[in-house]
């Protein structure tokens, strides 16, 4: 091979990598394997899995990946709702968290009734689950009115139940921590006897197969997506901006119910002000990492699932290195500053002028 | 003394990237006057009020501004160096634009000395001042109200009194009229002849005919980025005006017998669709409009006539407050877009940027995105089917897109306008509405979509066209709506579709 050809060669893998850099999936992909090879180098045990046993003679699957995928799932389920809401209203929903609490405080009310320490369920865990749907949707419908109707800044909008939220999910169990004693309960948010794989991993799963069938055979991200670009276009195309963020909305409240259940079957109990804390900043930056615009439109839902799992790789890992739980979002911030800096259509046009430039500076090299 | 010249402006030149947006333009104004500025879109009005107000920097010529002495019997220029909004506020010159650019939400008070008064504020003393300016120029406000409560009209006089207030002798008001109603439009015109005699000289722009010659002195006429001429109101009637403006002579009679192959219409049948009395929110008075299959005809009207608001209530796009609809004999309620499109309506508009394309999505999702929405938010296509439409239109209309994947933002606005065409050809309208559908496109693309208009109409369709282009109007419609100051004012077809009487009719008044 002669020198000019492996320069060529050699010029053409930076130009190719520089073309790579600009893929939506560059960023969260690029992200991972920075997680995964700073493990790697710091303690390779992070990779490690056992099969163990819990207190009742269960194989559970137990590691720090599995942490991932557990907790991880319930931050994907909420990054599906938050993309349709970002794309079609241009904003973010800052509410999950408090609605997570009500959802989750009103599946307890339905199991226990009067009761807080009922020895036996008073209605099946699928009716509890239902009613908690039509509550979270509802107060979905709520948020989205706000915006699709009344033009509200979705952040704004949704700041009243952030603040609202929690005491109403006291207020529902009269501020009282109601207990499930049942263990069937917990299986949602633990392990099911026999099977060694977390639950909230085929929750996810399933309510990731399940948008990927409204994606397919609805026409909701055309929709959500032509709303968010350009509202005046789409209602000029006969859509009805405003019923299509509504639904958005709403969707996000049935995937708010789901992690409800998820939190609230973890412990088998509730803490008001804990549950979900914070959660929606995660969803949010989820939808952020994934490489979608925030201000709405064009939405990539694998990648922002994609972004929910790496959220929780970090936390993870921090946790690992026993970063202090009060610290934990100072480094976070850290990392998300690196990470949104480079997703910035700024940065990304600056590596684009790049690429032309390096590859004007190659051809002159041949030339020469 | 009276009439002085306070501006000069001498062959001033503006380019854009292969455009001469303007090319030798000059233009006096003199104190104690109001100096309408006319032209087409496109003729150079604003890229000139710009260069004057410092928003872009001019490429060519000088601007001469009178020097500030009270010396009379020196007529001493200096000249201005304008490179920013804020040279021009030194030299003199203010500029309230069509949109308000004040803060509703703060008190009248505070909307005239915003950005003036450094970093200190003596609230009593502002309060005072305004007070005083406000009586003086006689504005129905109190200097303490929030200005967001005022009319629009006493909003743009507050905006008027703050550029007057700045010691300004060249002021410009940019079509200031367009959201007033006829009352709040005297009262501004009252106030702009107050400060006429104030010797303070305003440049007027605006697109109605009628106030141009009740309270203008002069007007200058801007065509295709060049001087056309300066006149004295008088010696200037309405006909003339806008044969200037359109660059027609009235003697210029050519053929103007479209090289149509349409058939004549057929009266009799039932029309495809008629309106009657039909008005919306968007401040035209109440219409009649019917259109007969395989008819092409068309609104015209200078800008902001009314034409597209016309158009735009038969289409649901506005709010409609009254009057009926029937398509093709039967009673219909037309409320929102959705409603048309079930009808058989299919509707390009105006903007393409802000009502046409949805930039960031495919062309194939642009191609699709009426017909799927018509056919059901349970029923998508699949991307085969899709696929297969997009490949269709593309070819058949010769949209140059590198894949029906690019997005359609990044397309040429002629290729835009296209994908936007291919879109409501899809949904295979009995009635399509084409709002400036040439506007900004390369003259190929233009007569590629004056053929299909004519050829919809030959398979039987109707279609309405509006065009700031007489000659295309035309060449393309066989009976012309003539829409002045939004309201109705004429029908033209056959042997009166001559452009003398085109003019004629948008001029309105007098007769040659």
């Amino acid at each position: 091979m002669t020198p000019a050809n492996s320069l060529k060669k050699k010029n053409s893998i930076v130009s190719q990598f520089v073309a790579l850099t600009q893929k939506q999936l560059f960023i969260p992909v690029a992200a991972l394997l920075c997680l995964i090879i700073f493990n790697l180098i710091a303690d390779p045990s992070f990779f490690a899995i056992k099969l163990g046993h819990n207190s009742d003679g269960q194989p559970i699957l137990s590691g720090y990946l599995i942490t991932i995928l557990d907790y991880g799932s319930e931050l994907a389920i909420l990054a599906i709702g938050m993309t349709l809401v970002t794309a079609a209203s241009g904003g973010q929903d800052i509410s999950v968290g408090a609605a997570i609490a009500i959802a989750g405080s009103v599946i307890l009310k339905v199991l226990c009734g009067d009761n807080s320490r009922p020895d036996h369920m008073q209605a099946p865990i699928i009716v509890a689950f239902l009613v908690a749907c039509v509550v979270a949707m509802l107060f979905g419908a709520f948020n989205g009115s706000l915006v699709a109707f009344f033009k509200i800044q979705p952040m704004v909008a949704t700041l009243i139940l952030f603040t609202a939220g929690r005491s109403i999910a006291a207020w529902i169990n009269n501020n009282e921590l109601p207990i499930i004693a049942e263990p069937e309960f917990s299986y949602f948010g633990t392990f099911i006897p026999g099977i060694p794989i977390p639950t909230p991993v085929f929750i996810a799963v399933a309510c990731m197969i399940v948008i990927f069938l409204v994606l397919k055979f609805t026409n909701l991200g055309l929709y959500s997506q032509a709303v968010g670009i350009n509202p005046n276009s789409s209602r000029l195309n006969g859509i009805n901006p405003a019923v299509v963020k509504l639904i958005t909305y709403v969707i996000l409240g049935l995937c708010v119910a789901v992690v409800g259940l998820i939190k609230v079957s973890r412990i088998s109990t509730i803490n008001y002000s804990v549950i979900a804390k914070d959660i929606e900043m995660d969803a949010i930056l989820a939808v952020a990492l994934g490489g979608n615009s925030l201000g709405g439109g064009k939405f990539n839902m694998p990648a922002s699932i994609m972004g929910a799992y790496i959220i929780q790789f970090l936390t993870t890992t921090l946790y690992k290195f026993n970063v202090l739980s009060s610290a934990l979002p100072a480094y976070k911030a850290v990392v998300v500053i690196i990470l949104v800096i480079l997703s910035a259509p700024v940065v990304r046009e600056r590596l684009a002028s790049f690429k032309k430039s390096r590859s004007a500076k190659n051809s002159v090299k041949e030339v020469a | 003394m009276e009439n002085t010249e306070v501006l000069q402006m001498r062959g001033i030149c503006k380019y854009f990237p292969g455009v001469n947006a303007l090319q030798n333009v000059d233009f006096t104004l003199r104190s104690g006057e109001i100096h309408a500025l006319m032209g087409e879109n496109g003729a150079g009005k604003s890229t000139l009020i710009k260069v004057l107000t410092g928003v872009y920097v001019k490429d060519g010529g000088t601007i001469l501004i009178r020097k500030n002495t009270s010396d009379e019997a020196m007529p001493d220029f200096e000249e201005a160096h304008i490179r920013s909004p804020q040279d021009a506020q030194n030299s003199g010159i203010s500029t309230v634009y069509q949109e308000i650019a004040l803060c509703p939400n703060l008190s009248v008070a505070e909307n005239m000395f915003i950005g003036r008064s450094g970093a200190f504020t003596n609230w009593a003393d502002m309060n005072k001042k305004t007070g005083e300016i406000l009586k003086q120029l006689d504005i129905p406000a109190t200097p303490r109200q929030q200005l967001g409560s005022c009319s629009i009209a006493v909003q743009q006089m507050v905006a008027i009194a703050r550029a007057v207030d700045m010691k300004c002798r060249v002021l410009i008001l940019d079509e200031p009229t367009s959201s007033l109603d006829e009352q709040e439009v005297e009262k501004l015109f009252k106030l702009m002849r107050d400060l006429k005699k104030k010797n303070v000289g305003i440049i007027f722009v605006t697109h109605f005919l009628d106030q141009v010659y009740e309270v203008c002195d002069r007007i200058t006429v801007l065509r295709d980025g060049t001087l056309v001429g300066e006149y004295v109101i008088e010696d200037l009637p309405r006909v003339k005006l806008v044969s200037k403006m359109l660059g027609k002579d009235l003697d210029d009679v050519a053929d103007i017998k479209g090289d149509s192959d349409v058939g004549p219409v057929d009266k009799t049948q039932t029309p495809v669709l008629e309106a009657h009395k039909l008005v919306s929110n968007a401040g035209i008075k109440p219409f009649d409009f019917n259109i007969y299959s395989g008819e092409v005809n068309g609104f015209t009207g200078l800008l902001g006539s009314g034409r597209s608001e016309c158009v735009r209530a038969i289409f649901g796009a506005d709010k409609v407050l009254g009057g009926t609809v029937n398509v093709k004999g039967k009673h219909v309620r037309i409320k929102k877009p959705i409603d048309a499109m079930k009808n058989g309506i299919g509707y390009l508009p105006e903007d393409r940027k802000l009502d046409g394309i949805v930039a960031d999505l495919s062309v194939r999702d642009n191609i699709i995105l009426a017909l799927q929405v018509m056919k059901g938010f349970f029923r998508p296509f699949s991307k085969a089917k899709a696929e297969a439409m997009a490949q269709e239109y593309i070819a058949l209309l010769d949209i140059k897109t590198a894949s029906s994947d690019t997005p359609i933002g990044q397309l040429s606005g002629g290729n835009q306008q296209k994908v936007i065409l291919a879109r409501w050809l899809l949904t295979n309208p009995d009635f399509l509405i084409l709002d400036e559908p040439t506007r900004g496109i390369d003259i190929g693309t233009k007569i590629e979509i004056q053929k299909l208009a004519l050829k919809l109409a030959s398979e039987g369709k109707s279609v309405t066209f509006i065009s700031s282009e007489i000659d295309e109007m035309l060449r393309t419609c066989s009976r012309l709506i003539v829409m002045r100051d939004r309201k109705v004012v004429g029908e033209l077809t056959g042997d009166d579709l001559t452009r003398n009487k085109v003019m004629a009719t948008i001029a309105g008044g007098e007769e040659t």
